[in-house]
């Protein structure tokens, strides 16, 4: 066979001039270690490690050229850096990333949303294109009513069968050979037949038109595979082409941590067309921003309301409940979680009376029209509207809509809260087990700035413990991480990612599918097993081969690779010649 | 209220075994064979103890699942979301609970564990769960994985710690979890291995298929096996050590088709397929101990059954449940002499429903115990009663056993551990008699 194994191990990643020893616990010598100062080039290491997903070739002389300092404070102002173009053109083939709620579900309907249109409850989408398409869709599903007159979920698949679209020839040109070939023999048919018998061929086959189809054509079988289905494709592509191109690196980085944080599972109902808006202007705009506004975006956004079951909590003494019996009441889920998991941390010194004033609080704090795109509303009608008492400060009664503010300035500006939002962020940039004293200064600051989100991560990053010995490569990367470090190292070309988002999926990480609302540990930890780490090693073999889908690797970078580390004089020294799935390249 | 009076059992009892199936486990490539033979020579001669954890992640409504159908306040805590008394013996509503004792019954989904239970194979206990408070689902499970409630500080989990000393050669395979990472209950100094498929556990290149197989990369599978052999980090040193040997132990399994035995029929999904894989796994005797497998969805604020009891996200949950349970017990047969299965979930939900056809996060729950020499068909426990009086902290059902009970009687007793002390370090697990 080829030199597969070999390649791999070859794989060169000249950036990485050396390793330290992973710290499984906490003793006194791992203490010291984190004022021992790292040398400058290692500096330049460290940032591209926990600042980036891991550097591209040619990135470590670029930070030299320009300045450490002056990189970093680039990256806490990524407005100031213009976007990378390579990546916008391919983000504007993903569509869903910049459409309100209410147009995803007109364009990406489900079979639900499909009957609702041909009843003429919602409208039909205005694109023309669109519009063509999903009236194919209407059609089909009549057709099939007409046939069965039942299960109704199936509407949307049913099809006019392949035999009566195509000749046998050119049938079974569809069907054999390379997915080239059956490409040109699909692209070979008359344009206004390819989308019924895109609707015909059996997944599998559509499928196998993937890898190679124009981004147009994709879209096509996308929507022949359920429309529905796009928009969580294109949210998790476009994390992955953002966190793989995106030259405001620290942005994505942190975009990552914070969904992470205010994490919501993306196929609890309603989510699946509530979470693409939720991520764009709920989370992304505020990362650097000050966390109060963050906490009240995530809390009035309705993906949050709906995952967290705040929409239907009601005042169980609300005028809209009030002498009523068996009607809806109180929904402790967002008050428990935003107290434990948003703010003051399962530590922070709340009681369970806490949890239930809260959840008082944020009655009436609702969506307008959750299935179909879904915005905030507040509700006095269901709203409880009488005093509580929060964390020993009292709310008075006839508040409205403002109980819940009140209870986000109090968390926000808890000292619980700033330790529990500085430890957390040390954890995911310095070390699992960060020095107190850093999360000391970093929690100070977070309270004498109002929690400003920047100024806590310039804290960080000017303190001595993030460029110590004892935070350098400390930790084991995440499957993400893993993964897109990989395809960055190679200088990979990207051309469809969601071959890379299964793999994420696969070593344990389902992009936007953490069903718990703690969302993923940020310990090392949490990542070290055993099947995980064979799955790394098969990913770094299949990408280093060329064999991921979706994904090109030049030949030419993998050679160069080998290149250096032997130039380097280190082509047995596994700190030199790393491959993917090497040890040390699983670390950060 | 009132304390209801367990099953009465037989004089003599005898384990059901249906459908002795041999383990039909091919014969693979010769290295993984000696391998197994090799271990078999060591192994003492009697055949392995095993003990397979459940975790039902996200805290089960445990009064919806083990429903004390004999208490009066469960009917008016819960208006639309209570499971119906049983029905007269004339015959079994579909949507009414299964009675068990004449006080409780299980959910209708559950049906398929019904036969277990009346061969005396299921124990139940009830009001089972932490004395920590915590109603947060991270620390619960925390809590109930390291065997140490209110402890945050302990690096390793009671399944790790429950794993008898190496005495000689053990098998890399004798502690594995099924899915993509390694439990909290699992981690810890001895060797435990996570997986998510047999099948793809192996170097490959995820290229070559062979009658639907992987085919291993074995020259890139040595070169690994050196760097990690070699790496400098102790952590990633370790694990990559474990990891090959399991591959080497599982590679005379790999590659071959499984078929239950005496037509088990799994339920789709993943939990189905990991229980499945789990008998594999025990039936090739590669020395398999201990075995983990969790089942995530149990969080059910809002509208937790349907119109009807056997409708709705609780109600499909539990069929998955009970259907692999008894899949895994058709599929292992005379095996499950040696076997027992134990149920968990971090805590349960309040007795109350809440404003939503749901329930908020409670205390005490039910777990469940599975085995062929399991003292089953009885609800163990002493029922705390669901007055307001009786209940936790004024809203949930109060917890009566300590978790550690059951587990611990299970290690000692099933396993043989001859001492809980360390597994569960700082209490005396109180046996109940059930194992």
């Amino acid at each position: 066979m080829r030199n597969r194994a070999a390649l791999a191990s070859a794989l060169c990643l000249a950036a990485f001039p050396g390793i330290s020893v992973y710290a499984g616990r906490n003793n006194t010598s791992d203490a010291r270690r984190f004022f021992k100062q790292l040398p400058n080039d290692r500096k330049i290491q460290q940032a591209m490690n926990r600042l980036t997903f891991g550097p591209r070739p040619g990135d470590v002389q670029r930070v030299k050229a320009l300045g450490l300092k002056k990189w970093v404070d680039r990256q806490l102002h990524p407005e100031r850096t213009p976007e990378n173009p390579v990546l916008e053109t391919k983000l504007r083939t993903l569509d869903t990333l910049t459409m309100t709620g209410s147009e995803m579900v007109r364009n990406y309907p489900t079979p639900q949303t499909v009957r609702q249109m041909v009843q003429g409850q919602i409208p039909f989408p205005q694109d023309p294109d669109r519009r063509l398409t999903i009236q194919k869709l209407v059609a089909r599903a009549e057709r099939k009513q007409g046939d069965l007159n039942a299960n109704a979920d199936a509407d949307a698949n049913a099809a006019t069968p392949l035999r009566d679209l195509v000749t046998p020839q050119e049938a079974r040109a569809l069907r054999t050979g390379t997915s080239q070939q059956r490409l040109a023999a699909f692209l070979a048919l008359p344009k206004d037949k390819q989308d019924d018998v895109l609707a015909a061929l059996p997944q599998g086959a559509r499928q196998g038109l993937f890898a190679h189809a124009p981004p147009e054509l994709r879209r096509r079988i996308e929507m022949a595979n359920g429309p529905q289905q796009v928009v969580a494709r294109d949210l998790m592509e476009g994390k992955v082409l953002r966190a793989v191109y995106s030259h405001r690196q620290l942005s994505e980085v942190l975009d990552d941590f914070w969904f992470n944080h205010f994490n919501i599972y993306l196929d609890k109902g309603a989510d699946r067309y509530l979470v693409t808006g939720y991520e764009r202007d709920a989370i992304r705009p505020h990362v650097l921003g000050r966390f109060r506004d963050l906490l009240e975006a995530t809390a009035k956004s309705p993906a949050m309301l709906f995952y967290l079951d705040n929409w239907q909590s009601v005042g169980p003494d609300s005028p809209a409940v009030r002498g009523r019996k068996n009607s809806r009441g109180l929904n402790e889920n967002y008050g428990r979680e935003l107290l434990e998991l948003h703010t003051l941390g399962v530590d922070g010194g709340y009681t369970q009376k806490d949890v239930t004033e809260a959840a008082r609080c944020f009655t009436g704090w609702t969506i307008n029209q959750p299935q179909r795109g879904g915005t905030f509303l507040f509700n006095q009608r269901v709203h409880d509207d009488g005093e509580k008492v929060v964390l020993g400060v009292k709310i008075p009664a006839g508040g409205g809509e403002s109980d819940g503010e009140k209870v986000l300035d109090l968390l926000a500006r808890h000292p619980s809260t700033a330790r529990f939002i500085s430890k957390k962020l040390a954890m995911r940039f310095v070390a699992d087990e960060p020095p107190a004293s850093l999360v000391d200064r970093m929690a100070q600051t977070f309270l004498k700035t109002d929690g400003d989100l920047r100024a806590v991560m310039q804290t960080m990053l000017g303190s001595k413990e993030f460029w110590s010995e004892g935070a350098y490569r400390s930790k084991l990367k995440s499957p993400f991480e893993m993964v897109v470090s990989a395809v960055r190292s190679l200088d990979a070309d990207v051309d469809y990612a969601f071959p890379l988002v299964n793999q994420v999926a696969q070593l344990g990480e389902p992009l936007y599918r953490k069903q718990e609302p703690t969302g993923y540990s940020n310990s090392s930890q949490e990542w070290l097993n055993s099947g995980g780490l064979l799955g790394r090693m098969n990913f770094a073999l299949q990408l280093a081969d060329n064999r991921v889908p979706g994904v090109k690797v030049e030949a030419a970078r993998v050679e160069a690779a080998k290149v250096e580390a032997a130039k380097a004089g280190r082509p047995d020294d596994p700190a030199a010649g790393i491959g993917l799935g090497s040890p040390e390249f699983q670390k950060h | 209220m009132r304390i209801p009076t367990p099953a009465r059992r037989g004089n003599t009892r005898r384990i059901f075994l249906r459908n002795s199936a041999v383990a039909m486990v091919g014969v693979g490539s010769a290295p993984g064979w000696l391998q197994r033979a090799l271990y078999a020579a060591e192994a003492p001669a009697q055949r392995q103890k095993i003990l397979v954890a459940i975790f039902q992640r996200g805290a089960a409504d445990g009064l919806n699942v083990v429903v004390p159908h004999g208490e009066k306040a469960y009917y008016n805590l819960r208006p639309t979301i209570a499971v119906p008394r049983p029905a007269s013996a004339s015959g079994q509503r579909e949507d009414a609970a299964i009675d068990l004792d004449g006080f409780f019954g299980l959910h209708p989904s559950l049906a398929p564990l019904k036969p277990l239970y009346d061969r005396q194979h299921l124990a139940i206990v009830d009001a089972a769960g932490s004395p920590d408070p915590t109603r947060s689902h991270f620390d619960a499970q925390d809590y109930m994985e390291s065997g140490t409630p209110g402890l945050k500080a302990t690096h390793d989990g009671w399944m790790n710690r429950a794993l008898p000393k190496a005495r000689g050669k053990v098998s890399p395979v004798r502690a594995i979890s099924l899915g993509p990472v390694l439990p909290r209950a699992m981690r810890g100094d001895e060797p435990a291995i996570a997986l998510q498929s047999i099948d793809g556990f192996q170097i490959n290149d995820g290229f070559q298929i062979n009658d639907g197989f992987q085919v291993p990369n074995a020259e890139a599978a040595r070169a690994f096996q050196e760097m990690y052999t070699n790496a400098k980090d102790p952590a990633l040193r370790a694990t990559g050590r474990e990891t090959f040997e399991a591959v080497a132990m599982l590679q005379s399994i790999r590659g071959q088709a499984y078929t239950p035995a005496a037509g088990a029929q799994y339920p789709r999904g993943r939990f189905g397929d990991n229980l499945r894989q789990i008998a594999q796994l025990i039936k090739a005797e590669v020395g398999v101990e201990m075995a983990f497998a969790d089942v995530a969805g149990w969080d059910h604020h809002v509208n937790e059954l349907g119109g009807r009891a056997s409708e709705g996200q609780l109600a499909n949950l539990l069929r998955e449940f009970g259907q692999a349970l008894a899949a895994f017990w058709q599929d292992m047969g005379d095996r499950m002499e040696d076997v027992v299965v134990v149920t968990m979930s971090e805590f349960g939900r309040t007795a109350r429903e809440n404003g939503n056809r749901g329930t908020d996060h409670g205390h005490a729950n039910c777990m469940f115990a599975m085995g062929g020499t399991v003292k089953g068909g009885k609800v163990y426990g002493q029922w705390p009663g669901l007055e307001p009086e009786q209940l936790y902290e004024g809203r949930d059902l109060a917890v009566t056993t300590d978790f550690r009970d059951v587990l611990g009687e299970l290690v000692a007793q099933h396993l043989g551990t001859p001492s809980v002390k360390g597994v569960f370090p700082g209490y005396v697990p109180k046996f109940l008699g059930l194992a």
